[in-house]
């Protein structure tokens, strides 16, 4: 979805209306305009907090401190390589490895430069049996080796 | 309802699934109508067997055979052998159950044979979608036997009665955290799920949402009853939206059929449910913090007291239990408090989900009464240890939790048992680690991720599990001082004694116990600049052994910055200004000609 095609400020106030008048909506709200535009620009940012009055400082707060929100657009698709205990001992380190040097990002890089791919290291997707593992958007590949990871990328366009 | 000779149960866990189980239902179900057999036979979509590492799973019954990482094609020959001829696929059958004459049922296989299965019993059994096959297995007859048979303080003293305990971690008296919040006075209450499975290495309460949903509703509402709630959260991380999906419809399948929301049974009690989708936050995890992200704020821990019995979600009384706590409720409330009294161990009564995972050969989900011990858990269900190598520790209770050692492999797991070795219950995360495995960089691994976890909020944990994490990343790249281990203890006691929630209070917990247990890696890391395990890349050096090697070249191939050099069958050589240690010719020589140390 591209956000050129819609107006970020309706289709914010649409995803707060519901919520009008109720609590604990923050959240819900942020996860839903993330989802709708892959990330949370400044301008659906400011329109939550006019609809629901609340500071855009506290809703920045919130923003940051949860790992799942983004403040820059990201790729079409997400790999999630499993930094758990289980993958940890099972070498998933060489497998982060392995996809940087694929991807051919630079230090400090989580993008590609194409926005094809964003990768983001996890704490555990509770898949230690097929440890080490890595999911790409909803699919998870599991027992991989580092000589897999070219195949597991050229699925992903 | 129609009946069937045969059921062909199909593992949907998450496991199975991401090794092709959708496809291997497909083709078993196309197969099946293919051969006029629909009638006869039904395929079922089940929650997690356990066995993770055999999946996909199939199981026939009533047979019970037990057939292992089925593929589709795999999925064609049961149907024509098994299903239309009676004949059972041997080469798919369980390792164990090959050699055996006569086909043993899967739960004789001693992966199960040694696990009691309360809280899992119907994972892997029913299909976790349908309210019928939950209610066909005694469900949601406890929750009709205490609204119309059992006041609120007699539920409340029966949870007490059996002896259940938090099983999040805390371990604390289930039975007085309901008792508290039922005491509290006020017309609003909440009960809470804590579903922000967040341990790495941890995955039973995900199998639990997603193999037996209803069993979570009935004990909340069980729960509810008793403490006098009408409104309940589920807060499931972000991260399992299978889990996430099965709730969302069993909370409208429940509610349809009267066993949640207005008027539940016709008894007047109400109670409404709802599932809060988490944000990707560890700390979350911590009850007053899951209270702060419900209500939308930043997943900070409040400071305790005042307790949530006596004001939490909203400011208003609260209960939190973990979800396996509350999928064993039911089947209390079901059985009586001394059935479930009877499992156990001296203070710790029933049974706990185990992960086991790690250097094991059956990974997977492992459901032991208290008491069992560790060596039972990991050789005689875990099948021991990969490759045959040696075992060293097993890490208990994930990052919060320690590491225990071979001396401790008879200990009889208890909650005061793991505590006084050092570790503790947790969630139940069972890691195994072998001599390859560093026990510095293990404790490095842990405080890393707690580190970056900590939120912030209190000194200790922020700075403190800051400064640990130096003087550990210094260790391991061998520039570790002599002063560093006493350090690491100082902060560690202070970190646990001043931190404000569990987190901090337990992050130096893995630091210290593998000082305790495995004190001379770390002296060998700092006096020696030696790593014991070979596992930490700053201190091992690669070389060649030229009477072992034979010039084959494989090494030159697979060395991805051509440190190797050397003409073909002679021996050859590693530049070590150029090798940076990736191992990946250790891992291609078929001669074992060279060495990591």
């Amino acid at each position: 979805m591209s956000t050129a095609t819609k107006d970020v400020a309706q289709v914010t106030k649409d995803i707060v209306a519901p919520w009008k008048g109720k609590r604990g909506g923050i959240i819900p709200i942020l996860q839903k305009v993330q989802h709708e535009f892959g990330y949370l620009p400044d301008e659906a940012m400011v329109t939550i907090s006019e609809e629901t009055k609340v500071a855009l400082a506290e809703l920045y707060g919130v923003a940051t401190f949860y790992a799942q929100f983004h403040l820059k657009p990201r790729g079409r698709h997400i790999i999630r390589v499993c930094r758990g205990t289980a993958c940890h001992v099972r070498g998933s380190l060489g497998i982060l490895e392995r996809v940087i040097s694929e991807l051919k990002l630079h230090e400090g890089e989580v993008t590609t430069p194409d926005l094809r791919f964003t990768i983001e290291p996890v704490a555990c997707i509770g898949a230690c049996g097929l440890a080490p593992c890595v999911m790409v958007d909803d699919e998870t590949h599991g027992r991989l080796t580092k000589d897999k990871v070219p195949d597991m990328l050229s699925k992903y366009e | 309802m129609a009946t069937f000779r045969s059921h062909v149960l199909v593992c949907g866990g998450t496991g199975c699934t991401s090794g092709g189980s959708d496809k291997v239902l497909e083709t078993l179900r196309e197969g099946i109508k293919a051969n006029g057999l629909d009638k006869e036979i039904t395929v079922v979509q089940t929650g997690c067997h356990g066995m993770c590492e055999a999946g996909p799973i199939v199981i026939v019954y009533p047979e019970g055979t037990f057939y292992t990482h089925v593929k589709p094609q795999d999925a064609k020959e049961i149907v024509a052998e098994h299903l239309l001829k009676g004949r059972v696929v041997e080469r798919l059958l369980y390792k164990e159950a090959m050699h055996s004459e006569a086909v043993p049922h899967y739960k004789e296989l001693p992966f199960y044979s040694k696990q009691v299965r309360l809280t899992l019993r119907n994972c892997g059994y029913i299909d976790p979608d349908s309210l019928e096959e939950y209610v066909a297995r005694d469900g949601y007859q406890a929750l009709a036997k205490v609204l119309t048979e059992k006041t609120p303080e007699q539920v409340v003293e029966d949870i007490k009665a059996s002896g259940l305990r938090g099983r999040g971690g805390g371990g604390f008296s289930t039975g007085m955290k309901w008792m508290f919040c039922a005491k509290s006075p006020g017309p609003k209450k909440y009960v809470i799920c804590n579903a922000d499975e967040g341990d790495p290495g941890a995955f039973m309460d995900r199998s639990l949402l997603e193999g037996d949903p209803h069993a979570i509703l009935e004990g909340m509402a069980i729960g509810a009853y008793a403490m006098g709630a009408d409104e309940g959260y589920i807060y499931c991380r972000a991260e399992y939206p299978l889990a996430i999906k099965r709730l969302l419809k069993s909370i409208t399948d429940a509610e349809e059929a009267g066993l949640l929301g207005e008027n539940i049974l016709g008894t007047g009690f109400n109670f409404t449910l709802h599932v809060k989708e988490g944000a990707g936050a560890f700390v979350c995890g911590e009850e007053t913090a899951l209270m702060n992200s419900i209500e939308g704020k930043r997943g900070m821990p409040r400071p305790r007291p005042p307790f949530p019995a006596i004001k939490g979600l909203w400011g208003k009384p609260s209960n939190i239990n973990n979800v396996e706590t509350w999928a064993n409720v039911a089947q209390i409330m079901f059985h009586g408090p001394e059935w479930y009294a009877n499992y156990g161990y001296d203070k710790s009564r029933g049974t706990k989900v185990f992960a086991l995972t790690g250097k094991v050969n059956n990974t997977g989900l492992v459901e032991v009464p208290m008491g069992t011990t560790i060596r039972e858990v990991v050789f005689d269900i875990g099948g021991g240890i990969i490759g045959g190598k040696k075992f060293k520790a097993v890490q208990i209770g994930g990052p919060s939790g320690g590491c225990l050692t071979e001396q401790h492999l008879d200990l009889p797991i208890s909650y005061e048992s793991l505590t006084a070795a050092g570790a503790i219950m947790g969630s139940g995360g069972l890691v195994v680690v072998d001599e390859d495995t560093c026990m510095v960089d293990m404790a490095k691994f842990f405080l890393e991720f707690t580190q970056r976890e900590s939120c912030g909020k209190c000194i200790p944990c922020r700075e403190g599990t800051k400064k640990m994490l130096d003087i550990l990343i210094r260790i391991t790249e061998g520039n570790g001082r002599e002063e560093d281990i006493d350090n690491l203890i100082y902060l560690g006691t202070q970190i646990k004694t001043a931190s404000l929630c569990g987190l901090g209070q337990t992050a130096p917990n893995p630091v210290l116990t593998t000082l305790r247990y495995f004190r001379h890696e770390y002296e060998a890391h700092i006096r020696e600049k030696r790593c014991p395990a070979g596992a930490c890349t700053a201190l091992i050096t690669i070389t060649i052994d030229p009477a072992k090697c034979v010039g084959c070249t494989k090494c030159t191939k697979a060395c991805p910055v051509n440190a190797i050099s050397g003409t073909v069958k002679q021996p050859h050589l590693i530049d070590q200004d150029k090798c940076i240690k990736c191992g990946a010719c250790v891992e291609v020589c078929p001669f074992k000609a060279i060495d990591k140390k």
